[in-house]
């Protein structure tokens, strides 16, 4: 069934809007197609980060506690997941990444989105305070405000440094984790974030080069489009050896120990290489072999970031004085 | 063609009803779990309720 008035090869944004609308109303979303909306694969990011950071805290919750605790905050950041998908809905449209996200493909409305972002965010943040306390929550809410108002909606289209600031979004979950736990912010929760703050711009800039031209199709100004990818690729290298200095350093703080002093050495020395390979290569070399140096260097940071915090996990539970912490 | 299209529509519709009828539920068996825990830690709560209580009386009488 289609409406006679709507042009589906038109390119005006409010022609897409009523294609959208009238493929979505055709169209039942599945409880999968809801689900989807809280981008998921982010989600199990957050809750591992987390969680290490609700066991890294010095003192405990029951576990129904903590449970609930990890919870509320993945449901938080599915909220800010799925309000993000409502508000780049059009710029997901155009970008190969993004087009088959459930709002872009039409299975599910752009309002619904809004709805359940919103409500989601307010009960996670009101559960999380019922659950544990209200610097928690205020923190979640926080977090939420910050990914879909300050990044998504003003950072993301305007500068690229959309993602060095934005990405701190993505480092509070750790810091929230704790919080849940102690009450209290403390220097061990701010190191927790600062790792995963200063490891997100490198993480995006290989993903936005072997992206090509999806962001400058989408007009988003990566820095890939507003500087060029040579800069893009200087930049990976020099945050990259800051990440590393800070990773290796935060061994020598409460928060590290012996163990992961010997894995943040191993994950650096990958980490480091693969930058410099970055840093070398021109865009004829990387179009050669398919970008398969940034490919690799993008799916090997997601290992690294689970190697620190698992690395951290370890320091916390082995005994003092063996082999958790100096 | 129309029956599979039909076909198609009520199985979003049963999964996602089933979604969230799962949800709701372990929504309630989580919140019924987390009161369980709250008064454990905290002891008996008793509220206000505009009844004199004696036992709630300070010791002295005043």
């Amino acid at each position: 069934m289609s409406d006679a008035t709507v042009n589906p090869s038109a390119s005006s944004a409010a022609d897409r809007r009523a294609r959208d609308f009238h493929r979505a109303r055709d169209y039942e979303p599945s409880f999968g197609d809801y689900f989807a909306l809280l981008k998921p694969r982010v989600m199990s990011l957050v809750v591992f980060t987390a969680l290490v950071g609700v066991l890294a805290a010095p003192s405990s919750l029951h576990w129904v506690e903590a449970f609930a605790a990890l919870l509320f905050i993945a449901v938080g950041a599915g909220a800010s997941g799925a309000l993000n998908m409502w508000w780049d809905a059009d710029i997901d449209a155009v970008m190969r990444r993004t087009a088959k996200r459930p709002i872009p493909s039409g299975r599910v409305d752009g309002q619904d989105a809004l709805y359940i972002g919103v409500a989601l965010s307010l009960l996670s943040a009101v559960m999380l305070w019922l659950t544990t306390n209200l610097l928690a929550a205020g923190l979640l809410a926080f977090t939420i405000f910050f990914y879909a108002v300050v990044y998504s909606m003003w950072l993301k289209r305007s500068t690229p440094q959309n993602i060095v600031i934005g990405g701190a979004a993505g480092a509070f979950p750790p810091m929230i984790g704790w919080v849940a736990v102690t009450g209290t912010l403390s220097i061990e929760a701010v190191l927790m974030f600062a790792i995963i703050f200063l490891w997100t711009p490198p993480h995006f800039w290989a993903l936005a080069l072997f992206m090509r031209n999806d962001y400058d199709n989408a007009g988003v100004p990566m820095l890939t489009v507003t500087h060029g990818r040579r800069s893009t690729r200087n930049h990976i290298l020099v945050y990259s050896i800051i990440m590393a200095l800070f990773a290796v350093g935060a061994a020598f703080t409460s928060l590290g120990g012996p163990f992961y002093l010997a894995v943040a050495l191993i994950a650096n020395a990958i980490w480091l290489r693969d930058a410099f390979r970055i840093w070398r290569r021109d865009e004829a070399a990387a179009d050669s072999d398919d970008f398969s140096v940034e490919k690799g260097f993008f799916k090997f940071s997601l290992l690294y970031l689970f190697l620190h915090f698992g690395a951290i996990w370890v320091e916390a539970v082995l005994p003092a004085g063996a082999w958790g912490g100096w | 063609m129309f029956e599979n299209v039909t076909s198609e529509m009520h199985e979003r519709r049963k999964s996602r009803n089933l979604g969230v009828a799962a949800c709701l539920a372990a929504f309630i068996v989580l919140l019924f779990a987390l009161t369980a825990v709250k008064v454990q830690q905290h002891g008996i709560i008793q509220g206000f309720d505009h009844v004199v209580r004696p036992e709630l009386l300070p010791a002295d009488g005043s």
